[in-house]
């Protein structure tokens, strides 16, 4: 599969994206207007607070493979939302919605993530009925 | 055949007088499960029509999801830092320097995870009230004596006298107590209450740790040693609990304010709550595997 192969694509979803500034590591680290989107294979799946924690390693069109790293919310706030411990196994391929950091190193907030299955996550869909931001 | 059948009504109706009616009660809105988890949607009409309980505040309370979400991420609840002078608190000279020496994670002055100096990154208790400014969720027991509130963050516990005893005398470095008696600061501090009325309990709080050891909020507000806190625990309906709080800290805010005033619902007493917690390795382990990264220049 040739999405496999590469980082698929970078959608940049600018404005549109109109939630509340994500607290930890807000505007000072994250472009939290922006959203990219990147298919790898998972390397570390690290669930513990304060954060849990995806490893996925992201192979370039030029062939060079990138372990990106991201952070979800605290095991208690994303167990509800469909999130377990042994969710992923080394090898999984998953597709990934992050914001990415200002700093260019790879690394985000995971926003979303889609199983090989078809099976689709929302961290963050906690807020849809909220004011306010996740302390972290 | 007949005292058989006797036996079978009488046992049927000793049943019926010792089952637990209110656990059965506040779990029949959600199916049977051995391990519930809290429910993110619920609402206060789903037990909104039955008699509130006299004096009892006992139950679980979640206030961490949706419109009543208890986590006050960028400060307390009714101030939170987003840079607006409404929003400013009103310090005392001594208060703003104390503010402007904090780095926080959180709110309009955040600063990346590497310059932070939040004492609850280094895992230090969060102590009172920061307690109830961040993740609120609490577990509330009582009996005759006191009123016990388990907190989610971190497992701690807190115990608020309603036995009549007064609330203790507030001195440099600790309390007076029994009309003479030093005790020393404590995270959580002293806590006595009485009942307002029948449905509300207010609560006062001194003793509290010096403002080198705790915050009040994620925004890095301060709080000192003379801070007294009331706390006003109102049960609205069955299933709703508004939590308000006021600080008083004459050191570093040159009057009352209230901080916060929120809604917590209540959960199936069934939930067997997930923490969350501060394990030093765990934040070594971020820090190595994301922090250090996602902050750096």
């Amino acid at each position: 599969m040739r999405n496999r192969l590469a980082m698929v694509f970078a959608v940049v979803l600018g404005l549109s994206v109109s939630a509340p500034l994500f607290a930890h590591h807000g505007g000072t680290t994250l472009y939290t207007d922006r959203t990219v989107r990147l298919e790898g294979s998972v390397k570390i799946w690290y669930w513990a607070n304060p954060h849990v924690l995806l490893t996925i390693t992201v192979t370039g069109d030029d062939g060079q493979a990138v372990d990106w790293v991201f952070e979800l919310q605290a095991p208690n706030t994303i167990h509800p939302l469909g999130f377990r411990k042994n969710l992923l196994e080394p090898g999984d391929e998953v597709t990934v919605d992050l914001q990415p950091t200002k700093n260019g190193n790879p690394n985000g907030r995971l926003t979303r993530l889609v199983l090989a299955d078809g099976t689709e996550l929302d961290p963050q869909s906690f807020r849809s009925g909220g004011s306010g931001d996740e302390a972290q | 055949m007949l005292n058989r059948l006797l036996v079978v009504f009488v046992a049927l109706l000793c049943a019926a007088f010792t089952f637990p009616v209110n656990s059965l009660a506040q779990t029949s809105s959600s199916p049977a499960q051995d391990w519930p988890d809290t429910n993110p949607t619920r609402t206060t009409t789903q037990n909104g029509e039955r008699a509130v309980p006299v004096r009892d505040i006992s139950g679980l309370w979640s206030g961490l999801w949706g419109a009543r979400l208890g986590n006050q991420a960028k400060g307390v609840q009714l101030h939170p830092n987003d840079g607006t002078p409404a929003n400013q608190p009103p310090y005392t000279p001594l208060g703003l320097q104390l503010f402007k020496t904090h780095k926080p994670l959180e709110g309009y002055d955040e600063v990346p995870p590497a310059e932070n100096n939040d004492p609850r990154v280094r895992c230090e208790p969060l102590g009172f009230p920061r307690m109830n400014h961040y993740n609120l969720g609490v577990r509330i027991y009582q009996d005759e004596f006191n009123v016990a509130m388990l907190y989610q963050y971190d497992y701690r516990w807190r115990i608020i006298w309603t036995d009549g005893r007064s609330l203790p005398e507030v001195l440099d470095g600790g309390v007076e107590v029994n009309g003479g008696d030093y005790r020393e600061q404590r995270w959580y501090g002293y806590s006595v209450a009485e009942w307002v009325d029948d449905y509300t309990l207010e609560v006062q709080t001194v003793g509290a740790m010096p403002d080198d050891r705790v915050w009040l909020d994620n925004a890095g507000r301060p709080i000192s040693d003379h801070v007294k806190v009331t706390e006003t625990l109102k049960r609205l309906d069955y299933d709703t609990l508004e939590w308000s709080e006021t600080i008083e800290d004459p050191k570093l805010y040159t009057r009352p304010w209230q901080t916060m005033k929120l809604q917590l619902a209540l959960q199936d007493p069934r939930v067997d709550v997930l923490t969350r917690y501060c394990s030093p390795r765990e934040v070594e382990i971020y820090n190595e595997m994301f922090g250090d990264s996602a902050s750096a220049p």
